[in-house]
């Protein structure tokens, strides 16, 4: 379960961010950014030609004490980031690959939305729910 | 009965009299009894008269949701049964039983003499005590609409805007797709009121009168509109539901604003076809999004409805999606709120049982869409045409002609006016598989408008000119049977061989003597499919030829020199056999005619062209000699 879920487009501009505990939100877009850097970084050592999912799952990006993050990166260069708590040991690669996937997936739909502008801010409501049922509950 | 001094002073005085009348029956109302009794007698009744109207207080104590036996028992014992009309006596005698009956006592007058509830009656309005009573159960959500804030002239319009939006949206003058006049004047009403009104549907057992046509277009305009029109909103509405096919029990009715009614889905698939004349092909994202966008409504919320409608997310939508969407368009602008997932009845699976059975028929006239081999698809275009024809609006006024045999040659030939054009739409899309988007459409049509050059109309002159006469006696004497084994073929009719048809002219004079004009009409007919053959497009007077022709086709198949009415019964099983035969002949023949009508056209083409090169070659020429003429001088 994710602590924060971001897009960002290729401009490095945020789609779409969401985090859970609502208090702590200027935090994760900080760390959101900076995690941008390593997301080029590993784009950019990756070379040309990423077809492949498994290349467009960039793992994780770094950890920190709280949380680690995770990227991932689709071929017209919108990144997804997601931020989960450290504490959270229950959460496998693959769980993530598939929350991932998801994501990517609900991203496709909205694109194929002839009233959405590919850079636009996503407010479609699909989207939300499904980023919502990705998040963690917060009681 | 005994009354306090509320409002109202005369129908109290009346029902005080009416009260000696019943049997110095004394019924206990309280304050809050009183008012409202005397409110729903004057809703009822314009004041004026003295006795409530007996549709609408029939409406009101439907509207009560009791059952028709309770209802009629209620009515008897109130006493308007005996004295024949509700007085003030007997409304409020009767209301007074309604909320017993509504509490779980029998209808006596004995129950009514305890203290009791306000009779409940569903959608009506702005009172607090006003009862959605137990709303629809397919959401199962008691909405209190905002009423208090609801005005009873904005009621009105709202119950008509919302009687119609459900109903009839083409009625409304909508010529950009949302339109629904009285809309805009509607304050938001929630969801919940579709519901309740639902509610009051699945109540009522008893068939309702359709007075939706009275109601339909008619503005607010009538004095008792407020209960009025309350009650009867809902009853248009079930009227509608109980024509629609979809039967499902009494919980989804046509009140639902999320159920398409028949017109709304016509004219959904109209607008589609407008979009995009393959009615089984998608409309792409961009088109959809241009069209919608029409609609004015704000780009999220449009976003949203997209997203709801296109469940399988290919940025396309499918008939289906596409009147879910609209419908949804529709809704948003008669002020309802969009739900966050798409309702039961707008998804596509569930409309495309709905939509495609009367879509099919049209789909038959209208497009083609499958490359149909011709003999089939003039079996299908006659099952259609025999079948369906009330269905489809286009050509609706082509079919009206009857299904009489005698006139059936003449509707053949009128529907063939529009045939030719669809199949060479189709014969252009033949080979093709179905095209998936407009844009493959439009080339086609662009391609179907490169072939025939030129419009309709001409043959027209001839066709009525035959059809108004001889051509029907002409089909009349060549027998039923004759007739209705032939008629399949003309359809896909297409241009005989001009020769044929004029060869047969003769021959078909010949063998209908009886007939005082066929020469001179023969004559006619010649000459004037002659000059179109050679001015027109090859499609429109091929129809006549080919019905004169199949004629001819038929005439020597018999022997050319027997009389007609003799041969008559020789045509007859004649004609089974033959069909199949002729049929195959047939189909070959039309392709080999088209190809040579295409022939034809370019051989004029060409033929002008060279003309026109001639005369170019010889301005050259000319100019030339002028140049030489000139030259020498300005060398000088």
């Amino acid at each position: 379960m994710a602590v924060c879920i971001a897009v960002i487009a290729k401009e490095n501009y945020p789609l779409y961010i969401r985090s859970v505990p609502t208090e702590n939100e200027l935090k994760f877009h900080y760390t959101v950014h900076t995690s941008l850097d390593v997301v080029d970084e590993k784009i950019s050592a990756m070379g040309k030609a990423l077809v492949d999912q498994r290349e467009l799952y960039l793992g994780l990006l770094y950890p920190t004490e709280d949380y680690k993050v995770y990227g991932y990166v689709t071929n017209s260069k919108v990144k997804f980031v997601m931020v989960v708590d450290s504490s959270n040991t229950a959460l496998r690669d693959n769980e993530i690959r598939s929350m991932f996937r998801k994501l990517h997936n609900s991203y496709t739909d909205i694109m194929c939305n002839p009233f959405y502008n590919p850079g636009d801010r996503i407010h479609s409501r699909a989207f939300d729910t499904m980023v919502n049922s990705m998040m963690m509950q917060v009681c | 009965m005994e009354q306090g001094p509320a409002g109202g002073s005369g129908p109290a005085a009346a029902a005080a009299a009416a009260a000696a009348g019943t049997g110095g029956l004394l019924l206990p109302l309280s304050e809050t009894e009183q008012q409202r009794y005397s409110e729903l007698f004057s809703r009822c009744c314009p004041p004026p008269e003295a006795a409530a109207g007996g549709s609408s207080v029939g409406e009101l104590f439907r509207a009560s949701q009791l059952p028709p036996d309770t209802l009629h028992q209620i009515t008897e014992v109130c006493g308007a049964k005996r004295v024949g009309y509700f007085g003030p006596a007997q409304f409020y005698i009767a209301l007074k039983l309604i909320a017993a009956a509504q509490s779980g006592f029998p209808v006596r007058i004995e129950s009514i003499k305890n203290e009791l509830p306000l009779p409940r009656f569903m959608a009506l309005k702005n009172d607090t005590e006003v009862r959605y009573g137990t709303p629809a159960e397919f959401h199962g959500v008691k909405f209190q609409v905002p009423h208090a804030t609801l005005e009873k002239s904005s009621y009105k319009r709202a119950d008509e805007g919302e009687k119609q939006e459900p109903k009839s949206p083409p009625m409304s003058p909508i010529c950009s797709p949302p339109a629904s006049p009285s809309t805009y004047q509607r304050i938001a009403q929630s969801y919940g009121y579709g519901k309740a009104r639902s509610g009051l549907e699945q109540q009522h057992g008893a068939p309702y009168e359709v007075r939706h046509s009275t109601h339909q277009q008619d503005g607010p305009s009538s004095g008792n509109y407020g209960a009025k029109s309350a009650l009867t909103c809902s009853t248009p509405n079930r009227s509608l539901s109980v024509e629609r096919e979809q039967q499902d029990s009494s919980s989804q009715y046509s009140d639902d604003p999320w159920r398409i009614t028949e017109e709304q889905r016509d004219y959904y698939i109209n607008q589609f076809r407008s979009l995009q004349p393959d009615l089984n092909a998608f409309i792409s994202g961009s088109v959809a999004k241009n069209f919608f966008t029409k609609s004015k409504l704000p780009i999220p919320e449009l976003s949203h409805i997209w997203e709801l409608s296109d469940v399988d997310c290919d940025g396309a939508l499918t008939l289906p999606e596409f009147c879910a969407a609209f419908h949804l368009v529709v809704a948003r602008k008669n002020g309802y709120q969009l739900p966050e997932t798409l309702p039961e009845t707008l998804l596509p699976e569930y409309l495309q049982a709905a939509c495609l059975k009367p879509v099919r028929d049209c789909a038959l006239f209208d497009s083609y869409s499958e490359p149909l081999p011709s003999s089939q698809q003039t079996r299908d275009f006659s099952r259609a045409e025999k079948s369906s024809a009330e269905e489809v609006p286009d050509n609706s006024a082509l079919l009206q002609d009857g299904k009489k045999d005698d006139k059936q040659a003449v509707k053949v030939s009128t529907t063939l006016k529009t045939i030719p054009k669809e199949f060479q739409h189709l014969t252009v899309k033949a080979g093709k598989e179905n095209l998936s988007y407009s844009s493959t459409s439009i080339e086609d049509a662009m391609k179907k408008g490169e072939e025939p050059p030129t419009p309709p109309p001409r043959p027209q002159k001839s066709h009525s000119r035959a059809s108004s006469l001889d051509l029907n006696k002409i089909f009349q004497q060549n027998t039923q049977a004759v007739r209705s084994g032939w008629l399949p073929p003309p359809p896909p009719a297409l241009p005989p061989r001009p020769s044929v048809s004029q060869t047969e002219q003769p021959s078909e004079v010949e063998l209908h003597p009886q007939m005082n004009r066929p020469p001179s009409q023969a004559e006619e007919n010649s000459s004037a499919k002659k000059e179109v053959v050679l001015a027109q497009p090859p499609s429109k007077p091929a129809r006549r030829k080919l019905r004169t022709e199949a004629q001819g086709l038929e005439t020597p198949e018999l022997s050319p020199t027997i009389n007609v009415t003799s041969s008559l019964p020789a045509v007859k099983p004649h004609l089974p056999v033959q069909k199949q035969s002729s049929k195959q002949k047939r189909a070959i023949q039309t392709a080999i005619r088209k190809n040579k009508e295409a022939n034809a056209v370019l051989a004029r083409l060409n033929s002008e062209l060279q003309q026109q090169l001639k005369e170019v070659h010889k301005e050259r020429i000319a100019l030339e000699t002028q140049l030489e003429q000139l030259r020498p001088v300005t060398v000088l």
